[in-house]
């Protein structure tokens, strides 16, 4: 990483990302451990602070620009990723953070997003998802579950939810990752990932409304129910979850399959790679899918990570590559263009 | 070449218009362009029009596939591409049905006889059993018909290429007559061709052969008797070039950047007819210009704002529809006071309406359209190359008065040509971008805070010491903290405004273009109905009426003088492209009893409309 060798210049601390400014979201909000857990990470990034900038869009969630003391530009709904666009295009040597929620990314900004991923700039998007429209007080979100009941729902929603980290896939992102408030380590090393990934990272974050949807997420991170619900994915390791470690999950030619590791050989246990994408388009499905009728555990961590050249990184390498084969047209010269003539 | 005594008749003419056209896929632009380049080169002044349908390719032969290129030239001044033609090409039956109308009485038809055999005939849904080269209906007319088909055909005989690219060539054998016809040499299509296909050469040998057998076919033949000159114009001395409209926008782009130091972004979504403006500039990537194709309009806009946050002369680019779904952040750029270029190249709405035909009724959009108080200043330009210095002009007020500025051309002058006496680069004004880097000793950071003209400081990220956030929500004066203070909201939509209205201090009061202040009458215009005003009214400023025709450049805000300026007129007459938009601003900014004269077919008004409507209300 080009910026490590920039830590010696200067120490931050993460006091010194919390501007002097009353943080207003509701109390008891996932918002703020989403905080907490960035400003404790930024001090260790090795970035200088004018160097980080944020861009959100509309929504409980954005209002996060205004709690950072960095450079940050609180924007119009759903178009952060469009600015942040901009703003990584023309100045490549900035740390790029953008912040949505679920109506904001995936409902009024869903085009902004699919593009985004797709061109991959070295931008980094953390989506705070709650399943709810809470700054306009409570309607269902295209993250919200079928059947839920709200104020623009009194019957109950007739629409299929987003899975972000498989929409996310769809689009071609080269990091996709799933943390929760309630977990403030797993974010932590989620947050530092996402930095290090050259490419759109998106991360997206479970987070509680208590007003809204209170509890939305608790059951992957209860002590009771956390264990059979949650899979916690590491590279390299093997995908095992339940009350004593003791389920394993394997694949059944295409369709994974959940197994007792103390009964069965587990020569077969899947070994995450967060390169693998195939593997990785099957593991974001572990959502509302079922494979075979079996209920799956929902999974947390780094699910893909691959990087392929960014779009920031392809325009200044095209830019210098042009530059280099045919020069700077001087401007004497685009004013005058190939066929001149003169009159005495 | 075989010698053959012709009885030729030279004729010198002042001015001639040429219209070129047929279907979609006979290459009339091109053609039309070819024809315009040579007569520029040879020092004629012009102005061009082309005429297309939008869809790329209509059903061959038919009505709705017909792509007009016209172009007026001559040894005078040439301010508009002509009213009517007194040459019109015609390659099939459906182009002569459909421009016919605009050929002046007693002009010269063209027409290459196999676009008008049955089949043709019909697609262009003739009555059965007429035909128009045939049945004299055309007597009024000069009609040469020629078989460019056959003539192509045996031209290439053994050349080795297959049908599909002999028939491509019969729009050279056109322009190779028309040469003729105006004594004009092939050199400049000669080398043209060359270059263009450079890596086919039997392809380039195979039009250059064409193009000489047109001209042959006017010089060795009876059929044309007549051989006109017109000389080249008393234009004022200096170096040329020609040059559309979206070509000068985007060099004035080009050339801001540059002045202003700065890396130029351009974040823009293709529509019709805008792109060009993209296109040209994508050409240029050495230049630290960078081009961003977004997804949608609203991600054009959306990624200019980004751009122009962190430094960049930021632009965007788009007609009528692709404005409406930008308007939203539009509202933003004014609230953060970001400075931001959009380019509106107007065409025919609402809606998709006429994509590929012109119309300027996107101007009370400029001024309003958007939520909120939200003033910026609007600037239309007036010809081709007067897209140069008012797109440079709308950079320098963005960059130095940290505004977005809408920049109003149309689909007229945008594809319309004229020659351009390009200015040399020493000769453009500076652009000052307002960059804060550091703090003076003991201030504290208020990005809000400003100058004398009401304008803020521009703070890039990556700025260090200066952090801080903006967004869209209203701000505290100064410090740009979000506030919801009534008192301070008024106060910041005053400042708002303000900023936006103290630039008419620094423009140019109005004056009349030509004719004499309080005249009888004042012909107001605004945008690319230029051309044909002056033609107008210097017309009958010749024939000896009091009239006189001042020209807007800039919309918002307007000339400090210009109501008092109007008011010294008898009437005051405003021909628009629209229903009456100008005329709504003037009448209610300077109580004035304006008469509007509106036009919205998608057309331009010619020099004739005009003059009529001045006589009109000059003998009520």
């Amino acid at each position: 990483m080009e910026t490590l060798t920039q830590t010696n210049d200067f120490k931050l601390s993460p006091k010194d990302f919390a501007p002097d400014m009353d943080v207003k979201w509701c109390p008891g909000c996932g918002d703020y451990s989403i905080l907490k857990q960035v400003q404790t990470v930024f001090p260790e990034l090795g970035v200088p602070k004018e160097n980080f900038v944020f861009i959100s869009g509309i929504g409980c969630s954005s209002r996060f620009t205004y709690y950072m003391d960095t450079y940050g530009m609180h924007s119009i709904h759903g178009r952060a990723a469009a600015i942040a666009s901009g703003v990584k295009a023309a100045n490549p040597d900035l740390s790029v953070w953008i912040i949505s929620g679920d109506g904001d990314a995936l409902s009024i900004g869903g085009n902004h997003f699919i593009h985004l991923m797709r061109k991959n700039f070295d931008v980094n998007y953390l989506l705070f998802n709650n399943q709810i429209y809470s700054l306009t007080k409570g309607q269902y979100s295209p993250t919200s579950e079928k059947g839920k009941i709200t104020k623009t729902s009194p019957y109950g929603s007739i629409e299929e939810p987003f899975n972000p980290a498989e929409l996310a896939l769809g689009a071609k992102a080269s990091f996709v990752a799933r943390t929760q408030d309630r977990d403030p380590k797993q974010m932590q090393t989620v947050l530092k990932r996402a930095h290090q990934h050259k490419g759109t990272s998106f991360v997206e974050v479970y987070q509680n409304c208590p007003v809204f949807n209170d509890g939305a997420f608790f059951a992957f991170s209860d002590k009771e129910t956390k264990k059979e619900e949650a899979l916690f994915l590491e590279h390299g390791k093997p995908l095992i979850f339940g009350e004593h470690n003791q389920k394993g999950i394997r694949l059944n030619g295409l369709v994974p399959e959940i197994f007792d590791v103390n009964d069965e050989c587990h020569n077969d246990l899947w070994v995450h790679d967060e390169k693998d994408k195939t593997k990785a388009n099957l593991i974001a499905r572990f959502f509302d899918t079922t494979f075979a009728g079996v209920h799956f555990p929902r999974p947390f961590g780094v699910i893909y990570a691959d990087e392929r050249p960014t779009y920031d990184e392809s325009l200044t390498d095209l830019s210098k590559k042009v530059a280099y084969r045919a020069g700077k047209t001087p401007l004497g010269k685009i004013l005058s263009g190939d066929k001149t003539w003169t009159i005495l | 070449m075989e010698a053959v005594e012709k009885k030729l008749q030279v004729k010198q003419v002042d001015k001639v218009v040429v219209r070129f056209t047929g279907d979609s896929g006979d290459g009339m632009q091109l053609t039309g362009m070819q024809f315009t380049d040579t007569a520029a080169l040879l020092g004629n002044d012009l102005s061009t029009f082309p005429d297309y349908p939008s869809e790329i390719r209509a059903p061959q032969g038919t009505v709705a596939g017909v792509s007009g290129f016209q172009v007026h030239f001559g040894s005078t001044e040439i301010y508009t591409p002509g009213d009517q033609y007194d040459v019109l090409v015609a390659m099939n039956a459906a182009a002569l049905k459909v421009d016919l109308p605009r050929l002046k009485r007693g002009g010269i038809i063209i027409a290459n006889t196999q676009g008008f055999d049955a089949k043709n005939l019909l697609l262009a849904k003739y009555p059965e059993g007429a035909n128009p080269l045939e049945n004299g209906s055309l007597d009024n007319y000069i009609v040469h018909k020629v078989d460019v088909t056959r003539l192509t055909k045996e031209c290439l005989v053994g050349s080795g290429l297959g049908t599909k690219e002999i028939d491509r060539s019969k729009n050279m054998f056109v322009l190779g007559l028309l040469f003729w016809m105006f004594d004009k040499q092939l050199a400049y299509t000669v080398n043209f061709i060359r270059e263009k296909f450079a890596k086919k050469p039997e392809i380039a040998d195979a039009n250059i052969k064409v193009l000489q057998a047109g001209w042959n076919y006017g010089e060795n033949t009876e059929i044309f008797p007549t051989q006109f000159k017109v000389a080249p114009a008393k234009l004022p001395p200096g170096t040329y070039r020609n040059i559309t409209g979206n070509q000068a926008t985007a060099i004035g782009l080009v050339a801001a950047a540059e002045k202003a130091a700065l890396p130029l972004f351009i974040g823009s979504y293709p529509i019709t007819p805008a792109t060009d403006i993209l296109q040209e500039l994508s050409k240029y990537k050495a230049n630290d210009i960078k081009t961003f194709q977004a997804e949608d309009e609203i991600a054009g806009i959306c990624s200019a704002i980004g751009a122009s946050y962190v430094g960049d002369l930021a632009v965007t680019t788009t007609s009528g529809p692709g404005m409406s779904l930008k308007t939203e952040a539009l509202g933003l750029a004014t609230m953060l006071e970001l400075p931001l270029v959009v380019v509106n190249v107007q065409r025919g709405g609402p809606s998709t309406g006429l994509p590929t035909k012109t119309e300027q009724a996107d101007l009370l959009q400029a001024m309003y359209g958007r939520h909120g108080e939200a003033p910026l200043p609007v600037l239309a330009a007036h010809s081709p190359s007067d897209c140069f210095d008012t797109i440079f002009e709308a950079c320098k007020l963005a960059v130095e008065h940290m505004t977005p500025v809408i920049f109003l051309s149309d689909g007229y002058i945008a594809n319309g040509s004229e020659p351009w006496r390009f200015p040399a680069v020493e000769d453009l004004a500076d652009i000052t971008p307002r960059f804060l880097e550091k703090l003076p000793e003991g201030e504290k950071l208020l990005p809000y805070k400003r100058d004398e003209l009401f304008v803020r400081s521009w703070i890039k990220p990556g700025t260090s010491g200066l952090e801080h956030r903006i967004g869209g929500l209203e701000k505290q004066a100064d410090t740009g903290n979000v506030s919801y203070d009534p008192l301070n909201h008024e106060k910041m939509v005053r400042l708002r405004a303000t900023k936006v209205k103290k630039i008419e201090d620094l423009i140019p009061l109005a004056l009349p273009d030509s004719g004499r202040e309080g005249a009888r009458l004042v012909v107001l215009g605004w945008g690319s109905t230029y051309g044909a005003i002056k033609t107008a009214v210097k017309e009958l400023l010749q024939e000896g009426f009091d009239v006189a025709h001042v020209h807007l450049r800039h919309i918002n805000p307007f000339p400090k003088n210009l109501g008092e300026l109007l008011h010294n007129f008898n009437h005051v007459l405003i021909p628009e492209m629209n229903s009456g938009q100008l005329l709504q601003l003037i009448r209610a900014k300077f109580l004035l009893p304006a008469t509007g004269y509106s036009k919205v077919q998608g057309l331009p008004f010619t020099t004739i409309e005009l003059k009529e409507k001045i006589l009109e209300l000059l003998n009520a």
